[in-house]
């Protein structure tokens, strides 16, 4: 899907607002030219100027020896790395509000699985292929997508490398999403994951532990553990929780769900444990932090989850573990001690490197949560964001819509949403803004909020995958 | 109302989406019953704006979100969505 390897070539800093050129470029050393070239106007691209040189022209007197040169006077290249909601949605709103962009998604799987949801592919509520999304939508959109992982950015040349090919950048737009921090619970690595699923990456690790469950006997114990904050989807360990329980309860009705928190509190809160209460007392079982919940270490070789105040062997064990962005992002420059990436909160430019943005969950958004529909939000402002910056003017500071639904059970649906606009440099809810569905909803109300959340997917899908 | 808005959607119809009028869409993409706001009278979704921000009218999320949007940024997005198809 890429055409010829690109030869890196280090770029001049020019005189435009994005170091671009964008045809005023004729200060940059353009030895490949035949004769010398009359000053371009600005903007302008006349048939002489450097603006219709081919790039290739350019690499061929760079090969030569020649100077080295900018790509100053091709189309700002704008990189998206990762297809996910956050990036395949970036790259779809900037195809259409700035279709000058020399546009490229890179994303190393064919095939995208959806997160959310996919805790009812864990109960047997449905089927995995409706998580899966392809980027055929994103390619008749004219988007060059390339199924690759970038291995390498250098943010001081603005290139990048994926195999090996390097290649640059004007911006660079990450959207990672999460990787586990493997090492930060003891115990829990890549291997111990074949045994123990995480499935907080949907999936191979989706289906393991669906598969898991359907084989545990009846009168099994299920043992989960969820995080400390920050990690994705907050709610979400909850909503699994919820679904194994009804899982349980409609199939082995004998087996219990213990659910061991590294936090005295989380989202949604008051909603779950009232729906618990309602539907699967007895068989639910939360541990917050001070009654012992948080997992020091897991065991794989016999399934057990321990705590500082015992152990816990599981016949079906499913740790969330922490989490950090995707590699990348680090590798990039632009994690902080944290792990996950500051970004400026009107553009979602990095703090740490220029030109380079973060979306989705990888990024630190302040108040609003690690959710899809945060992640699609967040892209929709980026690529304004950086249309506008390429046009020489600048973003409008943003105001960001987030709605998360969760379900206790099929057709028990609840959810969460906010507003969001930048203030002292971090994003934070619009003061009289945002809140959950009320406790004292009614069965129809119930009811209703899980046809939405179907209908949600279904849009959010559509929009970012076309 | 109805007259100043319409007037609003001549002057605005090809202007940038004023500031959280594309994250509209993340829900209201065509798909039933989440109702279509592209085409829609703007006056309508200003209204409905008005009643979820005010608590007079049934609501699951939009009580939450309309509340984050003052009147006047209400105008702006239900006149961008009406401009578009």
């Amino acid at each position: 899907m890429v055409g010829d390897p690109e030869v890196m070539t280090p770029r001049h800093d020019s005189p435009s607002p994005l170091g671009l050129g964008g045809g005023g470029g004729g200060r940059d050393d353009i030895g490949a030219s035949p004769s010398p070239l009359p000053p371009p106007a600005r903007g302008g691209g006349g048939p002489f100027s450097p603006a219709s040189l081919s790039r290739r022209t350019f690499l061929a007197g760079a090969a030569l020896g020649a100077p080295a040169i900018a790509r100053a006077q091709a189309a700002p290249r704008v990189i998206v790395v990762g297809g996910g909601f956050a990036g395949a949605t970036v790259a779809r709103f900037l195809r259409r509000i700035a279709p000058n962009v020399d546009l490229m998604l890179i994303e190393p799987n064919a095939i995208f699985t959806a997160c959310p949801f996919s805790n009812e592919v864990i109960a047997g509520l449905r089927d995995i292929d409706v998580q899966r999304f392809i980027y055929d939508g994103l390619v008749a959109d004219g988007i060059r997508v390339v199924q690759t992982a970038v291995t390498e950015i250098d943010p001081t040349q603005r290139s990048f490398a994926f195999g090996s090919n390097r290649r640059l950048y004007d911006r660079l737009i990450l959207a990672p999403g999460i990787d586990i921090a493997w090492g930060a619970l003891p115990g829990y690595d890549e291997a111990a994951a074949n045994r123990i699923p995480h499935a907080w990456k949907a999936g191979e690790q989706t289906m393991l532990l669906q598969r898991q469950l359907q084989a545990m006997p009846d009168g099994g114990v299920v043992v989960m553990s969820a995080p400390p904050n920050p990690y994705r989807c907050p709610p979400g360990p909850y909503e699994r929780a919820s679904l194994i329980a009804w899982y349980l309860k409609t199939r082995k009705p004998r087996s219990k769900l213990i659910l061991l928190d590294a936090k005295h509190a989380f989202s949604k809160q008051k909603l779950f444990q009232q729906a618990w209460q309602r539907l699967y007392p007895g068989l639910l079982e939360w541990v917050s932090l001070s009654d012992g919940g948080k997992v020091t270490r897991v065991d794989p070789a016999t399934n057990t989850l321990e705590t500082d105040f015992g152990s816990h062997k599981a016949d079906v064990a499913n740790v969330i573990p922490p989490q950090r962005a995707g590699a990348i992002a680090a590798a990039a420059g632009v994690a902080d001690r944290t792990g996950w990436c500051p970004i400026d909160p009107t553009t979602f430019e990095s703090k740490l490197q220029p030109n380079i943005h973060v979306i989705g969950d990888a990024a630190i958004a302040g108040a609003m949560p690690k959710s899809a529909f945060a992640a699609n939000a967040q892209a929709k402002v980026c690529a304004e964001a950086i249309a506008a910056s390429l046009a020489g003017t600048t973003p409008q500071e943003p105001k960001l819509i987030n709605t998360c639904y969760s379900l206790a059970a099929p057709g028990y649906g609840f959810s969460v949403a906010g507003v969001y606009h930048p203030a002292g440099g971090q994003l934070i809810e619009v003061e009289g803004s945002g809140g959950t569905s009320p406790v004292d909803a009614s069965v129809e109300q119930r009811a209703l909020e899980a046809k939405y959340a179907e209908a949600w997917f279904k849009t959010i899908a559509n929009e970012t995958f076309g | 109302m109805r007259l100043a808005i319409g007037a609003l959607v001549v002057l605005l119809g090809a202007a940038a989406p004023p500031p959280g009028a594309l994250g509209c869409s993340g829900c209201h993409g065509g798909v039933a019953p989440l109702p279509v706001l592209a085409g829609r009278d703007p006056d309508e979704i200003v209204a409905r704006l008005d009643e979820f921000r005010a608590g007079t009218r049934p609501a699951t999320v939009m009580d939450h979100i309309a509340k984050g949007f003052s009147r006047n940024e209400s105008v702006a997005i239900a006149t961008w969505w009406a401009t578009q198809k």
